[in-house]
């Protein structure tokens, strides 16, 4: 019944809209046009993105992308954490789980535009935030085109991403593990930090991938929130493709993005598993 | 007893913080959407003028149909491309193939949509196609195809193939067959899959921004640009998306939720 054929559309429109698309970046980003029309090879693209300004953004992109990760498992651990204590007690005692879990399934889902939107009319200048600093008679706080408002940006966007897959992993924690841990005598601190945390560590790589991997192009949040004030790598991007001449060097840096992901998911994989053998014991 | 009353305080009070800030936002600027004036911090008085207004634009109005048309047709080509491909995946004995069409299949949904978006523009430019509603259609059914298939395959792991076979014997038509048997047990997933391309192609901004080329917007697009300064005009779209998006959710769960039972019949 399963004929092999049905996969065949399938298999025509990924390699027609998604391999060959690829490969074309790749040859972009290895040649040159030149003004008789030819095609060089080159490997230049990828020396002018050592270029002062391009690199500068690239740290700084992993540096926004890391502090927002920092933060949105700082915030997000302890939600995820007790949502997952309450569900699993209620399921525990033969009742059904609180749904608040869905009110933080509900914003993955809505607009990234619509979420970005609704802040400016709390940061901008004059803005709701303004009036409420001034009501309290504190100072004025200002964070717009600032570094600060990207992150928070960030964060708002993809807090969800991170908590999801947290509470995924504990909702399934055996509790008999952490009943045995204390009667052993383990403290709360230690079973946490000894039995839990451990245990819950492949969901905390899955969400620092959810969550720092497309937070390194999310170039629209700068644009949103930074004001043009500077770049991170995916409006270097951006900007190398809205100009015809700037394709070869966009596409190398395209690919150079794609290995950093790669690489990145590889290692946190390879960080999965390696913790994972190691909790057999 | 004291110091777990003291514990659920804190946990609830934290929860709540949370959801504050998750919320707030969206709730300022639904509120504000009815707001009589041009101000988005001010509240003066209760309108509906920023809906009339929003239903007067004609290049918002332009970005709506694009949305929900491009979303249907996506929606449901990449439903039959992706449905298909998961029952064909299924006939491949070797592991090895499996494993690169996973792979290929995989892609879109693993690499960042700034490159796949960039990567079907340049592949748009160099073929000469120009860039349009047409191009946006295809990226969007390029996107949804991998979620239509990962919604379908648990379905068609957990099918029964002794029912097919049965079918058969008992001198149904290969088509007949699986179309009475195979279709009606798969269609949970199919209908998730459908449910879920739609919501993606109406959320999507990236892939569109850099697919459509010029004139042609969707409303991520359309509130992208209306982002230099507040304008409740914006409030009333976003507030018009977020039901809708809410309610499709709404959907997708209370169907998810209900496991057994037959689910609503979209097909035949």
């Amino acid at each position: 019944m399963y004929k092999k054929s049905l996969s065949y559309p399938h298999l025509v429109w990924m390699t027609l809209f998604v391999v060959a698309p690829m490969i074309i970046i790749l040859i972009y980003a290895f040649t040159t046009g030149s003004d008789d029309g030819q095609v060089y090879f080159t490997l230049e693209n990828f020396v002018k993105f050592f270029d002062k300004t391009n690199v500068k953004s690239f740290f700084n992109s992993i540096w926004v992308s890391f502090i927002s990760v920092a933060v949105c498992f700082l915030l997000g651990y302890p939600a995820a954490y007790i949502l997952a204590d309450k569900d699993r007690r209620r399921t525990m005692a033969g009742k059904k789980p609180t749904g608040l879990l869905m009110l933080f399934i509900m914003p993955m889902w809505m607009n990234v535009m619509l979420k970005l939107y609704s802040w400016l009319a709390i940061l901008n200048p004059g803005g709701l935030l303004h009036s409420f600093t001034s009501m309290l008679g504190l100072p004025d706080i200002d964070i717009m085109n600032t570094y600060t408002a990207v992150v928070l940006g960030t964060v708002y966007d993809y807090i969800p991403f991170m908590i999801l897959p947290i509470y995924s992993v504990l909702i399934k924690i055996d509790t008999s593990v952490i009943e045995a841990a204390q009667d052993l005598g383990a403290n709360p601190l230690k079973v946490f930090l000894k039995v839990v945390l451990p245990l819950s560590l492949p969901g905390i790589v899955s969400g620092f991938t959810m969550v720092f991997l497309p937070a390194l192009t999310a170039f629209y949040i700068v644009d949103f929130f930074g004001g043009g004030q500077f770049m991170l790598i995916g409006n270097v991007i951006e900007r190398y493709f809205s100009n015809e001449l700037g394709r070869n060097i966009g596409s190398s840096i395209s690919i150079i993005l794609m290995l950093f992901a790669f690489l990145s998911m590889y290692l946190m994989r390879f960080f999965n598993k390696s913790n994972r053998q190691m909790s057999k014991f | 007893m004291k110091k777990n009353i003291f514990k659920s305080i804190l946990e609830n009070t934290y929860l709540f913080l949370i959801f504050l800030f998750l919320y707030l936002p969206i709730v300022i600027l639904m509120i504000f959407s009815f707001n009589s004036e041009k101000s988005v911090t001010r509240w003066q008085g209760f309108s509906f003028k920023w809906y009339i207004e929003m239903l007067s634009n004609d290049s918002l109005l332009e970005a709506f149909a694009n949305t929900i048309s491009i979303g249907v047709i996506a929606a449901v080509v990449s439903c039959i491309i992706g449905t298909a491909a998961a029952i064909g995946i299924q006939g491949y004995k070797s592991q090895r193939v499996k494993g690169m069409i996973n792979a290929v299949t995989n892609l879109p949904m693993v690499s960042s949509e700034l490159v796949m978006g960039i990567s079907l523009m340049m592949l748009f430019v160099s073929v000469n196609i120009p860039r349009g509603y047409f191009t946006m259609l295809i990226s969007h059914i390029t996107f949804c195809i991998p979620y239509v298939i990962v919604s379908v395959l648990p379905k068609l792991m957990q099918l029964d193939t002794g029912l097919y076979e049965a079918a058969l014997d008992l001198g149904a038509k290969p088509l007949y067959a699986f179309r009475k048997v195979i279709i009606p047990e798969i269609r949970p997933g199919i209908v998730n899959g459908l449910l879920i391309s739609f919501t993606l192609s109406l959320d999507d901004f990236v892939i569109s921004n850099f697919t459509s080329g010029h004139g042609v917007q969707n409303l991520s697009m359309f509130i992208y640009t209306g982002r230099t300064g507040p304008n409740p005009m914006y409030n009333a779209l976003s507030t018009v998306m977020f039901v809708l998006v809410a309610v499709l959710l709404f959907v997708i769960n209370s169907r998810s939720s209900k496991k057994s039972g037959e689910p609503i019949s979209f097909f035949g």
